[in-house]
């Protein structure tokens, strides 16, 4: 037999995947919705996969008991890991209870759902139906019509809200709260400097909330980094280096450095977490990327046995990383445990949700080169970060925010980086798509810190891209070489030079342009085997960077669902036109000050540019399309900045701050 | 306390300094209106009180006493969604979905204020709306296109 997708060999029991309920055939997920559509696309594959029209078919959300363990919903691996597994699926289903007839559906019922997918036979591929059309959103409807979908619109019997004091800065220590201390309408839960409140009214817990706030004293220390020079700061180490790849190539003769600052996930609703404990028995539903390690996390921070932890997905809104869903569920278990039998709910704040999500780490890289007749001869690249995953249970540790405020402190992991085998974290993108002769890459990843970063949207390739390709730019005008021409020059990866091609031609590259308006390529494989995307950008400069335009093309292989990957490679261009024209963490030496929507503006409508996306045709397998536009995004608008004006901005955010400062060092 | 919630005359236990929007969600049990910052700055729990537009996670109920509050929910006509809705699915004008009751909050007021608002007005009446999924310029096409299909 051929080789078997791995999620059916993890999951090899049919039950886990396939149930049959009131004459319709749910199909269970590991892959979990975050606003990106995957749900929609997945159910656009097991429609095709079972010979059975959508509408007979309902999927359900994942859960660590009743469904297939498929690992974290991140990477842009989704449609890659999930939709094989779900053709075998379907393939295992038609080959013993097809034909699709009239009594199909009642077949598939009486199957044992202890069948063995690794044994049972398989029935031949079918022809795609549902895939490769544009299947609007099964989650939307509810959403749109402001129907109960999201994790806090849940309302169990019993509900008890809940809320968590968060200490006022990283490293901060409770040093004291009244043994007496009351609110009305509320129970205080208190374990070290973990400090909470739980009641029946969500007025009562907010107000109970405030008046916690003044009432504890902490103890605190400056242990920030001056946020004004990160990229000394991350180079000043310790590090753990990442040896990437080194062809000994002659020290380049020209040179630039890129810097990033530590940027948000800065989702529209805060994290939420709803739990209850049973007995022994204890429920959670969460909004976390990854149901089953954060099951393992809860039992390995309390010492359980995680077979009576038992976890189901509820949505939330979009989700762009390990954001605070998993901490958000962890403080409701431990709030949920002074109250056994009720169901508490925990919202975080939207200060909390900004200051103590997981950052994504600022970064600073140096990239070198030579030029010879033109072409480029010699590349070393070195980037410094601090790690980019902190996941729960990543090397076996916890990892939950609160667990680090307990009086038995269970502590959290030092970010570190995915493997480079799985895309790398620091070092994501590092290694240049173009043919550059010898090459020396290196990730330094900076060990200690008082911030907790993790993985947000692309991971270390938002910045890396965004140097190798300003820096493709800054070469190009050095050979005296058109950008366009200077890349297609430099590619032999014939689906790479298309888009980059494609995408010239479509934001008509090389037309005239108005005066105070600059035009800028970036492109990217993302992870150096997902997706191609190229982004042209159209950026005024009159007052402010405004971006008026972005082109986007993308070769993702064969597309599940056209608009759908449209739909997230628009949101994903926009979203970086966000990160890289308007924001930044920013902080004292001791707290976090970007607490709010005023201390860390996001893009709004009257900025968000308009964006053309455009899909290459593609037989190849499919690609993930989430955070392929990311880097190439922002290396568009530096290089549109430096068409328009004649000055490199190498510091993100590229606001018009920057450019002052960047037409000041020029002078 | 009275109030009038999407045509309903409803009593309120809640103490007027309850936000509304805790009294929506969690006294009525009208959940669409999110919550997104508390702090009335992002849009999503924006409803219209009385026709002018609102966040209600900064207005106390004492404050819409004896007015009419108009929620996502109650902007569907007999089961029918509101043609803002409408259009928003037409274009599939969202991802997560979760700024979008506050925005067709906004968008509704706006076209029935202005029922021939163009693009540059229908994008200032929604900058105090924050979408992080980048679905902006969906968002202001399924707008402008309710104008259209009139």
């Amino acid at each position: 037999m051929s080789e078997l997708p791995a999620h059916v060999v993890d999951n090899p029991r049919l039950g886990t995947w396939i149930t049959v309920a009131g004459g319709v055939v749910e199909v269970h997920v590991g892959k979990v919705e975050l606003g990106q559509g995957i749900v929609t696309a997945l159910a656009q594959i097991a429609a095709d996969a079972l010979a059975l029209p959508l509408s007979r078919i309902r999927m359900l959300a994942a859960h660590t008991t009743h469904g297939p363990d498929e690992g974290l919903t991140a990477g842009s691996l989704s449609v890659l890991q999930a939709g094989p597994a779900l053709r075998h699926v379907g393939a295992v289903v038609r080959a013993l209870a097809g034909p699709p007839d009239d009594e199909y559906v009642a077949r598939i019922a009486a199957l044992d759902p202890d069948t063995d997918l690794l044994t049972a036979p398989t029935a031949d591929a079918v022809t795609p139906d549902a895939v490769g059309s544009s299947t609007p959103r099964l989650d939307l409807p509810d959403k749109v019509l402001g129907r109960p979908r999201y994790l806090a619109d849940l309302r169990p019997d019993g509900l008890l809200h809940g809320r968590v004091l968060r200490p006022p800065s990283p490293g901060a220590r409770l040093l004291e709260l009244d043994d007496d201390w009351k609110a009305p309408g509320v129970e205080l839960v208190r374990d070290g400097s973990f400090v909470g409140v739980v009641g029946e009214r969500e007025a009562d817990v907010d107000r109970a909330l405030e008046q916690l706030a003044r009432d504890c004293a902490w103890a605190e220390e400056d242990a920030l980094p001056d946020g004004d020079d990160l990229p000394t700061w991350l180079r000043a180490g310790p590090h753990e280096e990442i040896e990437v790849l080194d062809e000994s190539p002659a020290p380049g003769t020209l040179s630039a450095s890129y810097s990033r600052p530590f940027l948000v996930h800065g989702s529209i609703a805060p994290s939420v977490g709803l739990a209850r404990w049973d007995g022994d028995a204890l429920r959670v539903w969460s909004h976390s990327q990854g149901i089953h390690p954060l099951r393992m996390a809860i039992a390995s921070a309390l010492g359980l046995d995680p077979a009576v932890v038992e976890v189901e997905h509820v949505e939330n809104a979009g989700c762009y990383g390990h954001n605070a869903a998993d901490d958000a569920a962890f403080d409701a278990v431990l709030l949920a445990r002074a109250v056994p039998g009720h169901p508490v709910q925990v919202r975080w704040t939207r200060p909390d949700e900004l200051a103590w999500g997981p950052l994504s780490s600022a970064m600073t890289a140096t990239v070198s080169a030579s030029l010879a007749d033109g072409r480029i001869a010699g590349w070393c690249y070195d980037v410094w970060s601090q790690g980019h995953t902190a996941r729960p249970m990543y090397r076996g540790i916890p990892g939950l925010l609160a667990g680090a405020h307990l009086a038995t402190p269970v502590p959290l992991l030092p970010a570190t980086d995915p493997p480079t085998a799985a895309g790398g974290g620091t070092t994501r993108n590092a290694v240049p798509i173009y043919d550059v002769g010898p090459r020396r890459i290196a990730g330094h990843r900076r060990v200690d810190s008082p911030f907790r970063t993790s993985a947000m949207r692309a991971l270390g390739a938002y910045l890396n891209v965004f140097a190798i390709e300003s820096f493709m730019d800054e070469l190009a005008e050095e050979a005296g070489a058109d950008p366009v021409d200077f890349r297609l020059a430099h590619l032999t990866d014939e689906r790479a030079a298309r888009v980059v091609a494609e995408a010239a031609r479509l934001a008509e590259w090389g037309e005239e342009l108005p005066d105070e308006v600059g035009r800028g390529i970036g492109f990217a494989r993302y992870k150096d085997k997902g997706a191609y995307c190229a982004v042209v950008a159209e950026v005024g400069v009159a007052s402010s960077v405004a971006v008026r335009r972005l082109t986007v093309v993308a070769d993702i292989g064969l597309v599940v669902n056209p608009d759908g990957a449209r739909n997230q490679l628009e949101g994903g261009a926009t979203q970086s036109t966000s990160w890289t024209t308007k924001e930044r963490v920013r902080f004292d030496r001791r707290r976090i000050s970007s607490t709010d929507w005023e201390t860390y503006p996001i893009l709004t409508f009257r900025e968000a540019p308009l964006v053309d996306v455009h899909l290459v045709d593609s037989a190849a397998p499919s690609l993930g399309a989430g955070e392929a536009a990311q880097g190439p995004t922002a290396a568009a608008i530096a290089n549109a900045v430096h068409h328009a004006l004649g000055v490199r901005v190498r510091d993100l955010p590229l606001d018009a701050d920057a450019v002052v400062r960047a037409i000041e060092a020029q002078e | 306390m009275r109030i009038t919630v999407n045509g309903e005359d409803v009593g309120l236990t809640s103490d007027g300094d309850t936000t509304l929007l805790t009294a929506l969600r969690d006294e009525l049990g009208l959940v669409g209106t999110r919550f997104g910052c508390g702090q009335g700055l992002c849009g999503a729990c924006f409803v219209d009180v009385d026709g002018t537009v609102m966040p209600s996670c900064q207005t106390p109920v004492w404050q819409v006493e004896g007015q009419a509050v108009t929620t996502v929910e109650g902007l569907s006509q007999d089961g029918e969604p509101h043609p803002v809705q409408r259009a928003i699915l037409d274009r599939q004008a969202a991802q997560c979905g979760f700024c979008i009751s506050g925005i067709v909050v906004r968008a509704a007021a706006l076209l029935r204020d202005e029922p021939d608002a163009d693009a540059a007005r229908v994008t200032e009446a929604l900058d105090r709306n924050l979408c992080r999924c980048g679905a902006q310029r969906r968002i202001i096409e399924a707008v402008l296109a309710v104008r259209e299909s009139r």
